[in-house]
């Protein structure tokens, strides 16, 4: 990036800083240790040698040119704004129905649902195992009379969807596909997302149901089945988002997220022997975006260049779409507080900014109130707002990456890059993700890292306002909380046994053996998944298919 | 009953909630304080939390849900730990719990609950001053 003669400058230039600073004895001397929210060590001062040897078109270029550190866009957010995308789910299909209407109505320009734990799981409202779950953490879905409530006036010819859903993808999927062919919807043009990565499920979220090879099996099931009958759906969304959320440091969200990536497509390629290119571009990515500013916008730099790198050197993908990192971005929820919970609704805008920064294609921003229960209606409008604000008043989409060529900025994501290749090639020599799963390293290194994390906040080496300093100096007036009514439980209970009652119920039979033989076979499970939910099957008759013929995954309880 | 032995912690997660960042932090930091402890890991039934409970003679349980559902999963804990004859042990619970709900919990037989943002070391404080060892079944 600089010539010689720069770089001498800058050395002897940062060698008087540093003898005139110290004489000062000014604390920002850089003798004592500074470290990012993931402990990375941070210098005081950044200069053109610490980039010096940065080949400006291999490693920065131009966006939506390789190895798109600064986009896969052309014109970045000059062309189109990123997707306000608020995660939203709670009670009753009508409950959450009536939320996605209102957030579109205040202008959210995409969906995004959150399911409940039994519907996460693969259990139905009526399970013993559901009992006081029903609604609570998100929206109860049993069938796909449940799923048209959902959907209902919903034109899913013109919005695109987001589904939080793991283990259960395939049954939430085929229900949304049936939905759109029932509201006369090409599934041609149908576009969206399911998370659908189990991956990062034994690692951090834990939401498990069968164990990881034939999860990943059915995984391939659905991006084959979109590749040729969904052309433009994600059918993964693999996720950093959860990793982090579990504690995990930055440079281990991004290795172990891209890691997972690389498993994916392994199997996608050698179980179903598809060009790499066929499938490549529906994949997308999901990343966390948490407290430390810089830190997070260097990890979202560096995933673009270096998925790029992992999809035109190691896959040998050929269409410039196979190299693109397109990823939806969420602010950290475990970076809220419950203490002093306004103060996280400045949280949310410096994270908000953060991924914007780093160039996120899709963003969802926590509400203020979340430490104590789903947000309500006024908080997660303020958490749209805040995206609102950062996207049409304050002028950061105005030019695109900005702060490219930063001495910090480019040496810190150089840094997290050359770590995160670090981990990747690690887990390459355990034999790659399943392997390194199965011995727990993931777990174990998530683990360490929010173990570490706490006691430097217990020890006040690092600040949490409001909680380790600034603390309230008298008790907190409490906040309007939303509550889920009990009822929610007992009515999605009399519905679903309405449903059982009125089907035809050796249709659905027949078609759960359909899924059954489906499972023994190589056979792909979406169409017989599709005619299960088209029979009325409930979610969890389809999942006890999947638990039957393939097992069930039990948490290890790594601790 | 030998007063010195180390006090032994069953910290469990009820219900169908994922979220095990603190249930883990919390087993780890008992044991780094000199307790015995013992992770049940994810999705346990009430049932079998009170069942590795009595199994595993333990002097407290340390029950987490971030999912809302702690009214519920909590309660069973306590009630089906008394109707086994293991009352005398102390239970206690943290999450994303509102604080309303907390005098219902203690009503239920929760000892303590802990809030997010609680420190390690105030848990483990509390824990020496209130948590005395169960009688012992054996």
């Amino acid at each position: 990036m600089f010539s010689n003669r720069t770089r001498n400058e800058a050395h002897q230039g940062m060698k008087k800083w540093r003898d005139d600073v110290r004489e000062q004895n000014d604390h920002a001397s850089g003798e004592e240790r500074v470290s990012t929210v993931s402990d990375l060590d941070i210098d005081p001062l950044y200069t053109p040698e610490n980039i010096g040897d940065l080949d400006f078109a291999e490693k920065i270029g131009y966006p939506g040119t390789y190895p798109f550190t600064r986009g896969c866009q052309p014109t970045g957010y000059l062309g189109k704004v990123w997707t306000y995308r608020m995660f939203a789910g709670l009670g009753s299909a009508e409950d959450t129905n009536r939320r996605l209407h209102q957030l579109l109505e205040e202008g959210e320009t995409g969906l995004s649902t959150a399911f409940d734990f039994p519907t996460l799981m693969g259990y139905d409202s009526d399970s013993p195992r559901s009992i006081a779950e029903v609604g609570k953490c998100g929206v109860a879905i049993d069938t796909m009379a449940d799923f048209e409530r959902l959907t209902r006036n919903i034109p899913l010819d013109r919005v695109t969807t987001s589904m939080t859903i793991n283990p259960p993808a395939s049954v939430l999927w085929a229900m949304y596909l049936v939905a759109a062919e029932r509201q006369g919807v090409s599934w041609k043009k149908l576009g969206g997302t399911i998370q659908n990565d189990m991956l990062k499920e034994f690692i951090a979220q834990k939401t498990l149901m069968c164990p990881p090879e034939p999860s990943i099996r059915i995984i391939s099931d659905t991006i084959e089945f979109g590749t040729s009958h969904v052309p433009r759906w994600n059918t993964i969304s693999i996720s950093g988002y959860h990793i982090r959320e579990a504690g995990s440091t930055a440079v281990q969200e991004l290795a172990f997220t891209l890691a997972d990536g690389i498993a994916y497509v392994q199997d996608v390629m050698a179980r179903k022997k598809l060009d790499v290119d066929a499938f490549a571009p529906r994949l997308s990515f999901f990343f966390d975006s948490h407290l430390d500013f810089f830190e997070e916008i260097a990890k979202l730099r560096a995933a673009r260049r270096m998925w790029a790198r992992i999809m035109k050197e190691r896959f040998q993908a050929k269409n410039s779409r196979s190299w693109w990192l397109r990823f939806h971005t969420q602010t950290s929820g475990c970076s809220l507080t419950h203490q002093q919970p306004y103060n996280n609704i400045v949280r949310t805008t410096t994270e908000a900014l953060a991924a914007v920064l780093g160039g996120t294609q899709s963003l969802h921003t926590n509400s203020f109130d979340e430490e104590f229960a789903l947000p309500t209606e006024f908080a997660a409008t303020i958490a749209l707002r805040t995206q609102q604000i950062l996207a049409e008043e304050s002028g950061v989409i105005n030019t695109i990456d900005p702060l490219a060529g930063s001495y910090f900025v480019e040496s810190l994501t150089n840094r997290i890059e050359d770590e995160a290749w670090e981990y990747i090639r690690k887990i390459d020599d355990m034999g790659g993700m399943l392997a390194a799963i199965s011995v727990g390293f993931p777990q174990q290194e998530i683990a360490n890292a929010a173990y570490h994390f706490k006691q430097q906040v217990d020890s006040q080496k690092r600040v949490v306002v409001g909680v380790n300093k600034y603390a309230a100096r008298q008790a907190e007036s409490p906040i309007e909380l939303l509550k889920v009514d009990e009822k929610v439980e007992t009515e999605q209970v009399k519905r679903l046994r309405k449903v059982k009652k009125t089907r035809d119920n050796r249709e659905v039979g027949r078609t759960l053996r359909d899924l059954r033989a489906a499972c023994q076979s190589a056979r792909n499970v979406m169409p017989s998944v599709i005619e299960a939910v088209r029979a009325n099957a409930t979610e969890q008759e389809i999942c006890d298919v999947y638990r039957e013929v393939f097992g069930e995954y039990r948490d290890p309880g790594f601790y | 009953m030998n007063q010195k032995r180390k006090l032994r912690v069953l910290i469990a997660k009820p219900g169908l909630d994922g979220h095990d960042r603190g249930a883990r932090i919390i087993a780890r930091g008992y044991r780094d304080a000199g307790y015995e402890v013992i992770y049940t890991g994810l999705h346990q039934v009430p049932e079998q939390i009170v069942a590795a409970a009595i199994q595993e003679d333990v002097d407290l349980v340390g029950l987490s849900c971030l999912s809302g559902a702690h009214l519920h999963h909590f309660g069973e804990v306590a009630k089906q730990l008394h109707e086994k004859g293991a009352g005398n042990m102390t239970v206690i619970g943290g999450g994303i719990i509102p604080e309303t709900d907390i005098p219902a919990l203690q009503k239920l037989g929760i000892k303590k609950v802990f809030l997010p943002g609680t420190s390690i070391a105030e848990i483990i404080n509390w824990t020496n001053k209130n948590v005395k060892p169960a009688n012992r079944l054996t």
